[in-house]
């Protein structure tokens, strides 16, 4: 009769568990929100009937994808939610929206004047204004804008000797590593050369997380449109492309057919983390790490919401735990609350906080040297909320190697 | 004893409408329903609101009654009825030339026709079969049984109408050849009663040939089944019916949060009208015929099987049945039959319900020698009166929740008597949004007895779920209301066995997933086990 059932984005395989409603860290704490079930599948059916029934509180997903990976039917409750927001809300993105929105044009925007934007945003008066005046939270500490950028040290230091390898990877740095933590992708620069990979950039976009979540949406989908084909042309080229952050990785491969409706099919299993990258090769024996022997830390492993959507928190897991010298803690699985420009809104501000807090408190309670962590915003707010230093694995991995011995076991 | 101007026999849309009619006329009115409100072809059928187009080569008669009632619904019972046009498509298979002659008769019925482009039909409903070679568009609708025959209800009871449900019409008083009342066994208490009237109206459907047969009358009727399924959500936002004679399976009407396909048309024995089941024949025909208007049918899950019978009758007295009519039949058995004071009013369809209403009742007026017009062509119905939803929700909150709004798409402006205090906005079924403060409005107000006239008149267990979350919350509520536990506990189960019945055709893919999950929740974790 009929082979399968097929609907937008599943939704009709949910049978009403809730379980994505148990596991919804927003829900527990704003009661305005709906919850992942009532604001996904059941909301979408009333939607269908007429957009009159659209409920503007779906705003308050942070798209943390938590209820898709409790999901037991496959439910993409998270896309329901983000592409009814797509279709039907009403509320415009304003100002303040915009300019968290566009991270790289913001980036480029302030790095001339770093020193002086970090100050400035740092300052009472100033958060103060922007708490009044843009609803962005006075309690929140911004991230630091680099003077120099990642792309400018590469081509200065970097990109002569990267056709010296015989493999070849393309990088997908995105706007943190090249705006706020240069040292990420310098890291994987020298853990990639190491083990025998050549690095290429390319003409990338910002991936458009922060657009989707603040309901860029136009603008979100151009900028999938432009990676999609600098992967496709990388890919044809035989270059993997490999990332340093969970969700620009996540988004790139997911968001962009589900929230966005562009096509990345032939391109999608190309794009992958640097954590699941190395992995593989160590395990397949292609690649050999020899770490420093006198490396010494203990470890806190927090996996981004994205990346434990991506299934891919135990790649970061084995390889950090393959440093000697390391005692590494897998933290339970929390929200950091953060999720992106989420936590920056004066109104999701204290729920933000409340959200993260068993996470908070779960660090603060074990005191390790530093913690781990593939996501840049997660990176902020625990760093903002416990003091602890968080460091992308990358940045560790390349800490911990002994450079020059992995790279003479690899050539 | 009561005495009553008129008796009115049949809860379903028919009933309700006439006994809605008497009252506004200022009649004393009891209406009399064996089971409950819409429990025959009112609330088996597709919910379609004809335009007439289906008609309009066969049966100008009926095209033009439809046309007529469709405008005059959109306004009336605005809150029942979703305006969302309709196309009628053909497909290679199909005559093209039909279109012309089936454009002609709608515009010779006064029904809007227009001819549009395959690829502007396929733009403005996505859903439609890619492969068309012409579609016209037409003022097709949808329209909620349920809800149109429960406001007729209120409304009726608004104006001093007496109704009573689960009573059933078990002899004629006479004297001679003149009824004078009936005899009626309350199904709750087995008591017999009887109420005295000078007019009967026979309005029970296809078990009016009994009803008839008890006064003495034999109406000829010949019930014929049509089946339909109900999909899980709206894959299509207009009706879709074939450019083609009327055939199986050759409309799908989005309905509220659903859409629904049929009808198949089989003539059935008389005796087997209380017990219809759809038969996996039947199911095939529906899918097969389903997809060729909307492909996507084939994929997409369904909920439910359900058949209902039509109330087919000769429209003369031709007791063959070569003269079948879908038009409305008035019968004045004192004129047909020398039986005074008893009238059957049959025929006819949900979309011409009100004007049947009409006819009946001026019969009615005429006996009784009563000079008043009927105003239910302008006259909104309860929840009818407010304007559109946005406006309506609008005017009562300030913010609405998706289920405020959910309430004002169910009820209209009746939404504003809502009691949301004391969380009752907490929500009782989630795939339809339906709050402990419907729920509860509906038990108090719109005579409910239990779980599954409950979901009748609010949608409690009507969506994806089949009652698997809602079931046991509404039966608490009824509990509540009605101080007793164990009578609830015994609802329930009946409830979820009658939800089992219509999903049993179609058990398969994510319904028979679901139904599997709802029997373990219910059997192991609420201890509802048969024994």
């Amino acid at each position: 009769m009929q082979e399968k059932n097929v609907s937008f984005n599943n939704f009709e395989q949910c049978i009403k568990c809730t379980i994505c409603t148990a596991y919804c860290p927003v829900v527990a704490v704003n009661p305005s929100y709906p919850g992942p079930k009532q604001a996904g599948p059941d909301g979408e059916r009333l939607r269908l009937k007429n957009k009159f029934f659209f409920d503007e509180n779906l705003k308050y997903c942070m798209n943390c994808k938590r209820c898709e990976v409790a999901c037991p039917s496959g439910v993409k409750i998270a896309d329901l939610i983000h592409s009814a927001r797509r279709r039907f809300a009403r509320e415009i993105p304003d100002l303040r929206d915009r300019v968290l929105a566009n991270t790289d044009f913001m980036g480029k925007f302030a790095r001339p004047f770093a020193p002086v934007v970090n100050s400035v945003v740092a300052s009472k008066p100033v958060k103060a204004f922007m708490d009044v005046m843009m609803d962005i939270d006075r309690e929140r500490t911004f991230p630091k804008y680099q003077g120099k950028g990642f792309i400018r040290w590469f081509k200065k230091e970097a990109a002569d000797s990267q056709a010296a390898y015989s493999k070849q990877i393309a990088f997908f740095h995105g706007c943190s590593t090249e705006f706020q933590h240069p040292e990420v992708g310098k890291s994987f620069v020298q853990v990639m050369n190491a083990v025998g990979f050549g690095v290429n950039l390319i003409d990338e976009e910002c991936c458009g997380v922060a657009m989707i979540s603040n309901g860029l949406w136009n603008q979100a989908r151009r900028h999938a449109e432009h990676n999609t084909k600098v992967f496709r042309k990388a890919v044809g080229e035989g270059l993997p492309i490999v990332g340093v952050s969970s969700t620009c990785v996540f988004t790139m491969r997911d968001e962009y057919p589900d929230v966005l409706d562009v096509d990345n099919s032939d391109v999608r299993d190309s794009i992958t983390m640097v954590e699941k990258f190395l992995f593989e090769k160590v395990d397949s024996g292609e690649v050999k790490l020899v770490f420093k022997e006198d490396y010494r830390a203990r470890i806190a492993y927090h996996c981004p919401c994205h990346n434990e959507k991506l299934g891919w928190g135990i790649f970061t897991k084995a390889l950090v735990g393959m440093i000697p010298g390391v005692s590494l803690t897998v933290l339970d699985s929390n929200c950091c609350g953060m999720a992106g420009t989420y936590g920056f809104k004066k109104e999701n501000y204290k729920y933000s906080q409340e959200i993260g807090r068993p996470l908070f408190e779960q660090i603060k309670s074990l005191a390790p040297d530093f913690v781990c962590c593939e996501c840049e915003t997660c990176k902020w707010q625990i760093e903002m909320s416990t003091g602890y230093t968080v460091l992308n694995p990358i940045v560790i991995l390349a800490d911990a190697l002994d450079l020059e011995a992995t790279a003479a076991a690899n050539s | 004893m009561e005495e009553f101007d008129v008796i009115v026999v049949g809860g379903g849309i028919t009933g309700a409408g006439t006994a809605r009619d008497c009252a506004l006329r200022g009649l004393k009115v009891l209406l009399i329903e064996r089971d409950d409100i819409a429990t025959g072809a009112t609330g088996r059928n597709h919910g379609l609101l004809h335009s007439g187009a289906r008609y309009a080569v066969t049966d100008r008669e009926s095209a033009s009654e439809c046309i007529s009632e469709n405008m005059i619904l959109k306004k009336v019972a605005r809150h029942c009825v979703d305006d969302t046009s309709g196309l009628f498509i053909t497909l290679p298979e199909d005559d093209l030339e039909y279109q012309d002659t089936f454009v002609k008769a709608c515009l010779a019925a006064g029904i809007k026709a227009e001819v549009i482009d395959p690829k502007e039909a396929m733009r403005m409903e996505p859903s439609v079969n890619p492969d068309i070679i012409g579609a016209v568009r037409v003022p097709d609708g949808c329209v909620d049984p349920f809800r149109l025959c429960s406001a007729n209800m209120m409304d009726a009871k608004l104006h001093g109408a007496k109704v009573a449900l689960r009573s059933e019409v078990v002899g004629f008083i006479k004297e001679g050849d003149t009824v004078k009342g009936v005899k009626v066994l309350d199904r709750s208490t087995n008591q017999v009663s009887e109420y005295h009237a000078q007019v009967v109206v026979n309005a029970a459907g296809i078990w009016g040939h009994h009803i008839a047969s008890l006064a003495g009358v034999n109406i000829g009727m010949f019930p014929a089944k049509g089946a339909l399924l109900i999909f899980a959500h709206r894959v299509n936002g207009m009706v879709i019916n074939r450019c083609r004679k009327p055939a199986n399976a050759d409309i799908l009407v989005p309905g509220d949060t659903v859409c629904v396909i049929g009808t198949t048309s089989t003539r059935v024995p008389y005796e087997e009208c209380d017990n219809m089941r759809v038969t996996p024949e039947e199911v095939s025909l529906l899918l097969s015929e389903g997809a060729k208007l909307a492909p996507c049918l084939q994929n997409t899950r369904i909920l439910r099987g359900y058949a209902g019978v039509r109330p087919l009758v000769s429209a003369d007295n031709d007791p063959s049945g070569r003269n079948i009519s879908r038009g409305i039949v008035c019968l004045d058995h004192e004129t047909r039959d020398g039986i005074k004071g008893l009238i059957s009013i049959t025929g006819g369809k949900l979309m011409t319900y009100r004007l049947m209403a009409e006819i009946a009742t001026d019969t009615v007026c005429r006996k009784l020698g009563v000079d008043a017009v009927c105003e239910t062509a302008k006259k909104p119905l309860p929840g009818s009166e407010g304007g559109g939803l946005e406006e309506i929700a609008k005017k009562i909150w300030e913010f609405p929740t998706m289920a405020q709004k959910a309430s004002v798409g169910r009820i209209g402006a009746s939404a504003v008597h809502l009691d949301f205090d004391d969380d009752k906005g907490g929500v009782v079924c989630e795939c339809e949004e339906v709050t402990v403060a419907e729920v509860d409005a509906a038990i108090e107000h719109l005579e409910v007895n239990d779980l599954v006239d409950l979901r009748r008149r609010t949608r409690v267990g009507m969506g994806t779920c089949q009652g698997e979350l809602c079931a046991c919350r509404a039966a608490g509520r009824l509990a509540k209301a009605n101080g007793c536990a164990a009578k609830a506990r015994e609802d329930l189960k009946s409830f979820m066995r009658e939800r089992w019945k219509g999903m049993y055709p179609v058990a398969w893919g994510e319904t028979l997933r679901e139904s599997s999950y709802t029997q373990w929740v219910y059997s192991e974790v609420l201890g509802l086990n048969e024994d």
